[in-house]
C-alpha cells in the first residue's frame, strides 16, 4: 500500500458505486425496528391527513357527505347519536362532530407544526451560534435566554391578546417565542461538545468561515436531539394551543380548534358528552402518538441510551 | 529565504489558576520541501506551538504574547481572519491525531473531500469529484471511485486517515502539518501511514512538520529536528546528528526510553519526576531537576540557560547541568 503513489492513473469509471448509509438512514432503520414507535408514526400520519386532506372533501362529490361544513347548523338534527349521516353524531346546533373535529385538528396541528417550525429554527440557529461564538457573546446571548425563560407565558400571552386582539398569528408568536428557549439550550450544549472534537478543528485548519463551519458542519450533527425534541415539541405546543383556547385567548368561535371543541364539549358534559369525548380521543391519541415516536426517535438515533 | 520562520513565538493561556506559559519563545525555519520533526512529551508545547500560527488557538484562554512567524515573507500570527483563511487549507494543510473524530459524521467522504477544492479553487462540483477520487487512489483506497459516497464510520481508522491526509494534500499546499498522525493507529497501520505522508511529500515536494512524542518515528523521517521542553526548544540539530551525538539530557533520556533500543528483561528506562508546572515561571533549567548530576550551585536557579548554536547547524540550551560535551 505504501507505493500508493503509482497507482496514479488508474481509470476512473465507476462499477458499482456504493452509497453510504448515513447516520440519519441509520436511525431511521432502527426506527422501523421500533413497532410501538412505527404503529405511532402512521397513525399520526393518518389523523394528520385526515386532518389536511379532509377540508377538501367538499369538492369531491362522494365525499362531500362525509364532512360536510363544519359550521352548518340543523336545528331539527340537534344531538344526534352517531348515525349514517353524522359518523359521530352532531352538536347542540346540529353541527357534524366528526367534521367539526377534522377541521378544529386542521388548526391545531397547524399551529403544533408551525410554531414548532418556527421556534426549532430560531432555537437552532441562536443555540449553534451562542455555542460556537463561546466567551462574552455566548453569555450575553444565554442571559437573553435566561430572561426570557423566567417570564410569565401566561401573562405574556394576556397582555399581547389586549394589546393586538385575538389573531392566530399572535398565537405562533406567543408559543414560539416560549418554545425556542428550549431548543436554543439544548442545541447549545451539543455544539460546545461537538466544538471539541477534532473535525471541527480540521474544519477551522481547512480555511472554513464561521458561518459555514455553524451551518455545514455543526448544526447537521445536532439533527439527532433536533428531531427528537421536535417530535416532543409538537404535542407541547398544541397542548398549550388547547389551553389558551380553553382560556378564550386562543382559536375564536366559529372557527375551531381541538381546544375550543374540548371546551365547548366540557360545558355540555352531562346533556353531551359526545362533545367532550370525540375531540379528546383525536386530541389524545396525538399526543400519545408523537410522545411515544419522541422516545423511539431517541433511542434510535441514540442506541446507547436505550434501556434493554 | 525560508518559507516558513518564527521568531521567539509566545503563546500564554491566561487560565483561572494563573498564566500558563505553554510555547515561551520558539524560533526556528523551514524550508521549501523541508522535513522537520517536533519531539516533547505530552504537555510541552509542541501542537500549541504550530496551532497559534495558524490561529486555531482558542482566545481567550490562549494569547499569543509575541514573536513572529513569516510564512512565505507574510506576517501570520495576527493575521486578520479571512487571510489566515486562505493560508490555511490552501497552503498550509493539517492532519489530527485521532481518525476517528476529524472526519464530520454526518457528510460523505465525497464531499468533505471536495469542500477545499471548492472553497480555495472555485472548482466545479464534477471536476472537484474528480480531483477527489484521484487523490483517494494515490492514498491507497482501492475502488475509490465506488467507495467516495461513503461515510466515515464506514472506514476504519487507517483509511480515515488516509482520507485525511487526502483532505489536507488536495490543494496541494506548500506545508503539511501533521499532529501525532500516527498515535491513535495500529502499529501496522502506523508505518503505512508514515510511508504514505512521505510518498505524498516526495511527489508534491510539500514541506512537512512532524509533531510527535515518539522519537523512534521522528528518526528515520525528518531532516532536522527540534526538542521541545517546557515551552521551549532545548536541543535542535540534523536528525542523524541528533541521534548520533545528543548534547542535551533529555535528549538522552528520551533515547534511553525508546523500548527498541533497551536490553531485553530489564526494566524499561523512564525519565524520573514529571514535566515542570508551567502555570508558574520556570526561573532556572526546566529539565536540570530531572537529571542525576543536578547540582544547584552549577546550574542557577534564576536564569535560564542560553539556546546556543555549539556546532554548525547544532542548537542547545546550555545548562551545564544538562549538557555535557
Amino acid at each position: 500500500m505504501s507505493d500508493a503513489a503509482s497507482i496514479d492513473s488508474m481509470p476512473v469509471v465507476p462499477e458499482k458505486v456504493e452509497k453510504g448509509t448515513s447516520l440519519t438512514r441509520d436511525a431511521w432503520l432502527r426506527l422501523q425496528k421500533n413497532k410501538l414507535a412505527m404503529i405511532c408514526l402512521w397513525v399520526f400520519a393518518a389523523i394528520a391527513a385526515l386532518c389536511f386532506i379532509g377540508p377538501y372533501f367538499k369538492y369531491i362529490p362522494g365525499l362531500r357527505e362525509v364532512l360536510p361544513d363544519p359550521n352548518a347548523t340543523h336545528l331539527s338534527e340537534r344531538s344526534q347519536l352517531p348515525n349514517a349521516t353524522y359518523l359521530l353524531g352532531s352538536d347542540h346546533l346540529g353541527r357534524d362532530i366528526f367534521s367539526r373535529v377534522v377541521h378544529g385538528g386542521r388548526v391545531s396541528l397547524m399551529v403544533g407544526l408551525l410554531a414548532t417550525l418556527v421556534s426549532i429554527t430560531i432555537g437552532v440557529v441562536y443555540g449553534a451560534i451562542s455555542g460556537y461564538a463561546s466567551g462574552r457573546t455566548d453569555a450575553v446571548m444565554m442571559r437573553i435566554v435566561d430572561i426570557l425563560y423566567s417570564m410569565p407565558f401566561m401573562i405574556m400571552v394576556i397582555i399581547l391578546t389586549t394589546m393586538f386582539g385575538n389573531q392566530l398569528w399572535l398565537l405562533f408568536v406567543a408559543i414560539g417565542a416560549v418554545e425556542w428557549v428550549t431548543m436554543a439550550r439544548i442545541v447549545r450544549g451539543q455544539i460546545m461538545s461537538l466544538k471539541k472534537q477534532e473535525f471541527v478543528e480540521a474544519a477551522v485548519s481547512l480555511g472554513y468561515s464561521d458561518a459555514r463551519i455553524i451551518f455545514r458542519h455543526l448544526i447537521p450533527n445536532t439533527i439527532g436531539p433536533v428531531i427528537v425534541y421536535t417530535t416532543l415539541t409538537v404535542p407541547s405546543v398544541m397542548l398549550l394551543e388547547a389551553v389558551l383556547s380553553y382560556l378564550g385567548l386562543g382559536v375564536q368561535p366559529p372557527d375551531s380548534s381541538w381546544g375550543t371543541l374540548i371546551k365547548e364539549g366540557a360545558d355540555r358534559m352531562q346533556s353531551d358528552p359526545a362533545l367532550l369525548v370525540f375531540p379528546a380521543i383525536f386530541f389524545s391519541a396525538t399526543l400519545f402518538c408523537l410522545n411515544f415516536l419522541g422516545d423511539g426517535l431517541r433511542d434510535a438515533f441514540d442506541p446507547k441510551s436505550s434501556k434493554d | 529565504m525560508a518559507l516558513l520562520e518564527v521568531e521567539n513565538l509566545r503563546t500564554y493561556f491566561h487560565t483561572r489558576d494563573g498564566i500558563v506559559r505553554a510555547v515561551d519563545g520558539v524560533s526556528f525555519s523551514l524550508d521549501n520541501g523541508e522535513t522537520i520533526g517536533v519531539v516533547g512529551e505530552s504537555g510541552s508545547g509542541k501542537s500549541v506551538t504550530f496551532y497559534s500560527m495558524l490561529g486555531l488557538i482558542p482566545m481567550p484562554p490562549g494569547r499569543i504574547e509575541g514573536g513572529s512567524a513569516k510564512f512565505d515573507g507574510q506576517e501570520i500570527l495576527h493575521a486578520p481572519g479571512p487571510v489566515l483563511q486562505k493560508i490555511r487549507g490552501k497552503r498550509i494543510g493539517m492532519i489530527f491525531q485521532d481518525p476517528m473524530t476529524s472526519l464530520n459524521p454526518y457528510l460523505k467522504i465525497s464531499s468533505q473531500l471536495i469542500e477545499p477544492l471548492q472553497i480555495h479553487e472555485n472548482m466545479g462540483k464534477t471536476e472537484a469529484l474528480k480531483r477527489a477520487i484521484a487523490e483517494l487512489e494515490r492514498v491507497g483506497i482501492a475502488d475509490a471511485a465506488k467507495r467516495v459516497h461513503s461515510y466515515p464510520h464506514e472506514f476504519s481508522g487507517g483509511m480515515r486517515q488516509r482520507v485525511m491526509i487526502a483532505m489536507a494534500l488536495i490543494t496541494r499546499p506548500e506545508i503539511l502539518i501533521a499532529d501525532e498522525p500516527t498515535t491513535a493507529l495500529d502499529v501496522t497501520v502506523q508505518k503505512q501511514v508514515m510511508d504514505l505522508i512521505r510518498a505524498r511529500q516526495k511527489e508534491l515536494g510539500t514541506a512537512v512538520v512532524l509533531i510527535t512524542h515518539d522519537l523512534a518515528v521522528v528518526s528515520g523521517f525528518c531532516d532536522r529536528v527540534h526538542v521541545m521542553y517546557a515551552g521551549r526548544f532545548v536541543e535542535s540539530a540534523s536528525s542523524k546528528e541528533l541521534f548520533t551525538k545528543p548534547l542535551h539530557a533529555y535528549t538522552k533520556a528520551l533515547q534511553a526510553s525508546i523500548p527498541a533500543m533497551q536490553k531485553k528483561g530489564e526494566p524499561l528506562f523512564t525519565i524520573p519526576g514529571a514535566p515542570p508546572d508551567l502555570s508558574t515561571e520556570i526561573r532556572g533549567c526546566a529539565f536540570a531537576p530531572r537529571t542525576e548530576n543536578h547540582d544547584p550551585a552549577k546550574c542557577p536557579p534564576d536564569r535560564r540557560p542560553e539556546y546556543k548554536e555549539i556546532a554548525p547547524g547544532h542548537w542547545v540550551q546550555d545548562c551545564p547541568c544538562c549538557v555535557q560535551l
